[in-house]
């Protein structure tokens, strides 16, 4: 487990960037049943005092994704994708973002550990969004590992 | 509609319930598109079926994305400092549609008299368990 933690931490999270394009906005609003029409269309968000289309609450999981490997880091430990669960999610805004901005994301994980004599493995992935040099949110992410052979 | 004022917060205070429709594998596969998680476990039954469960299940962040509608029917986007969502259930598709509520505490009193922060605790009843904030 020692050597499991050292090796997560350690990694090296290379950053990533989001462009924020009002297609993906209203494709993700949209399969999200998102009625508001402030962050479906931009002309209802400027009547709405917006510059544009805002980034909904909870897109800021999903800039993670936009990578050809976005679990690459699991790969690195040996976790096995099929036994993985999405345990706890938190977001923490500092600016409202919108389309046409550009993002930087930079992650990493913080730390690692285990429940239920090894059934269970936690590792916490955290992720700071910038807008140039300017933190506008910050993500934490509890990914829960199930080892069906550990004894609880 | 979104709202455009701060509501009095005070312990207790209950927010507007909100209706989602009912999560269907269409409503998986849309959001997998969307959302950029293409993790077979929520959209190909096959793989769901290799780890010995009956079906695919809903995305976590499905179930967060219509909480924060509930939040952002309730307040301005910008009146949201924080939140947290721990996911207690594996999430199953559902024939009937959900009804997520939320319960506002205040978090400290002067915060809250000055800038309307809350902590928000939310409970979204599931056939199998509950998620809140």
């Amino acid at each position: 487990m020692a050597g499991d933690r050292d090796r997560a931490l350690a990694l090296e999270f290379p950053p990533l960037t989001f462009d924020v394009e009002r297609g993906r906005l209203r494709a993700f609003t949209s399969a999200i049943g998102e009625q508001d029409p402030t962050y479906l269309d931009v002309e209802a968000a400027r009547a709405a005092g917006h510059p544009d289309v805002p980034v909904p609450p909870t897109l800021y999981f999903s800039m993670n994704l936009e990578q050809a490997d976005p679990f690459w880091y699991l790969h690195a430990l040996g976790t096995d994708l099929r036994f993985i669960l999405h345990g706890e999610q938190s977001f923490t805004y500092h600016a409202q973002e919108y389309a046409g901005d550009r993002l930087m994301l930079q992650s990493r994980i913080c730390d690692v550990f285990a429940k239920r004599g090894g059934a269970l493995k936690f590792l916490v992935n955290d992720t700071e969004v910038r807008r140039g040099d300017e933190l506008i949110a910050e993500t934490r992410t509890v990914i829960v590992v199930r080892n069906p052979e550990a004894r609880a | 509609m979104s709202a455009t004022e701060i509501p009095q917060i005070t312990v207790g205070t209950e927010l507007p319930a909100v209706q989602v429709p009912k999560i269907t594998r269409t409503t998986l596969a849309l959001f997998a598109g969307a959302s950029g998680d293409h993790d077979p476990m929520h959209i190909d039954i096959d793989a769901a079926k290799s780890v010995g469960l009956e079906d695919v299940f809903a995305h976590g962040m499905l179930s967060m994305a219509y909480l924060g509608q509930l939040l952002t029917d309730w307040v301005p986007q910008s009146a949201i400092r924080s939140w947290n969502v721990r996911f207690a259930a594996i999430p199953p598709l559902c024939e009937s549609d959900l009804h997520g509520r939320g319960h506002g505490r205040r978090r400290r009193r002067r915060d809250a008299r000055h800038q309307g922060l809350a902590r928000r605790r939310h409970r979204h009843p599931r056939r199998r368990g509950r998620r809140r904030r």
